[in-house]
């Protein structure tokens, strides 16, 4: 007589087959990640959880700064003062100057009857923390959905070009700085006109100038802004200057080497560009006309 | 005759599950600190040590979905691809199952040496899952981490211990 054997404790799948069940769904998250950009609302209410522990976590770090605040020196914030101030003057004589600027260029874009430029409007954000993820270049800032930023607006700070916004969660929002290794963006030697598209290489503080021709002209120490032609980056903010350039007869291209103008490193602070310059509506490909049919004559 | 096998075993008080929960939660918040510079890579993963311990110790209160779960919500505050501390942490699961009858046969220094190929598995799964999406290699600074977890282990075992080591009377042994 055989019966079957009930096992005494019932324990559910053995740990392997559990092991099996968590990577398959953990390898299938991975690939909607990063392949198709699924999943942003689950990782939004994650990142909401998550919010309170990561302020206590930043805690102790504002409370060093603020206490350090505290006991600056009184001929150190007047030095800071003064230097500010000259800062400024300066930075008042450019401004009124540009206005007038503006004032003439929109008179004459009226003359002309072109498309207005777009005015920029900014938000002031604060770096959380950086360099978590050592495969990316990726800074967290602490503005989000709430404060009207969105996917794919560039960060800048007082010195050029930082990244785009890649992801947003309600209250931070994740740059990629242009130094990762999956950003590209559209550029111009501002000495010479020429375009080209600047490569970031997942190091810090270089990128590359990927194929220009060898009689391009480029030169070391030439400054690049950004050429404004993908319409994500407005035209004409500094990103790089050149540092290397070698024209190797063995290589297709130039290769050339620029370091990033922007800071982000050495500061706290970034500017998010809300409204993105105005420009033309991707044309598109038109379907090509269906080629007709030959009359096929013999002979 | 008694044959003695392993260290010196000690009766301990049952866990309370609220110090489980507040390990981790602890454990979370000290991964989610501002790390800069050489500790960014120096840091080990504190969730994966502590994980690693209540895996090994209380089987029957924690397992795999707390694990996983712990892992997505690294995986967002870290920027990093959602689901690659999730799986990093299942495997690191799946290891303290495999450990949990054998860690109880060894001292606790001796423990390191079974706690490394845990971690360093982890860390290559992860290495591996990233280079097939198309990162470039981080250097050899990434698996510095699991060595310096490792070497915390034996401070995590003391500390995670004590709540649950009776105290004796020295004037009423029993």
């Amino acid at each position: 007589m055989e019966h079957a054997q009930q096992p005494f404790f019932n324990r559910g799948p053995t740990p392997f087959a559990r092991f099996l069940l968590f990577s398959l769904v953990a390898l299938t998250l991975i690939v909607a990640d990063s392949r198709f950009r699924y999943l942003t609302h689950v990782q939004q209410a994650v990142a909401v959880v998550l919010y309170p522990l990561q302020r206590v976590a930043l805690a102790p770090a504002a409370l060093l700064d603020r206490v350090s605040g505290f006991f600056t020196t009184q001929t150190q914030l007047t030095g800071r003062n003064n230097t500010l101030e000259q800062q400024n003057l300066v930075n008042a004589a450019a401004l009124l100057r540009l206005e007038a600027l503006e004032l003439e260029n929109a008179r004459l874009r009226g003359l002309l009857d072109t498309r207005a430029t777009h005015s920029q409007s900014a938000v002031y954000a604060e770096i959380l923390y950086s360099h978590r993820d050592p495969f990316t270049r990726r800074v967290i800032i602490s503005k989000g959905t709430s404060n009207d930023i969105g996917q794919g607006q560039p960060v800048v700070d007082a010195a050029g070009l930082v990244g785009q916004i890649t992801r947003v969660y309600p209250w931070a929002s994740q740059v990629t700085l242009i130094t990762d290794k999956d950003m590209t963006v559209p550029v111009q030697v501002m000495r010479s006109g020429v375009r080209g598209v600047l490569f970031g290489v997942g190091s810090d503080g270089v990128l590359e100038l990927r194929f220009m021709p060898f009689s391009a002209d480029i030169q070391p120490g030439d400054k690049l802004i950004t050429s404004g032609i993908d319409g994500t980056y407005p035209a004409g903010l500094p990103v790089a200057t050149v540092q290397e350039v070698e024209r190797n007869a063995a290589f297709m291209f130039a290769r050339i080497t620029a370091q990033p103008t922007a800071g982000v490193n050495r500061h706290q602070q970034v500017l998010v560009l809300t409204a993105s310059a105005a420009h033309p509506e991707n044309p598109g490909f038109e379907e090509p006309a269906p080629p007709r049919k030959r009359n096929r004559k013999g002979g | 005759m008694g044959v003695s096998i392993g260290p010196r075993q000690e009766l301990l008080l049952p866990v309370r599950p609220g110090f489980l929960w507040f390990t981790l939660l602890v454990a979370l918040v000290a991964n989610l600190l501002p790390w800069e510079g050489i500790w960014t890579w120096i840091k080990p993963d504190f969730v994966a040590l502590v994980l690693l311990f209540w895996i090994v110790r209380e089987p029957r209160l924690i397992g795999f979905g707390v694990a996983f779960l712990l892992g997505l919500s690294m995986d967002v505050a870290q920027a990093s691809l959602f689901g690659q501390h999730a799986l990093a942490y299942t495997v690191i699961a799946f290891g303290a199952t495999l450990l949990r009858r054998r860690l109880r046969m060894f001292s606790t220094d001796k423990h390191i040496l079974q706690i490394l190929p845990i971690l360093l598995t982890a860390q290559a799964v992860v290495l591996l899952v990233r280079l097939a999406g198309g990162a470039a290699f981080p250097g050899w600074t990434w698996f510095v981490s699991p060595f310096t977890g490792a070497l915390l282990w034996p401070l995590v075992w003391i500390i995670l211990l004590a709540p649950q080591r009776p105290r004796i009377d020295p004037e009423h042994p029993i």
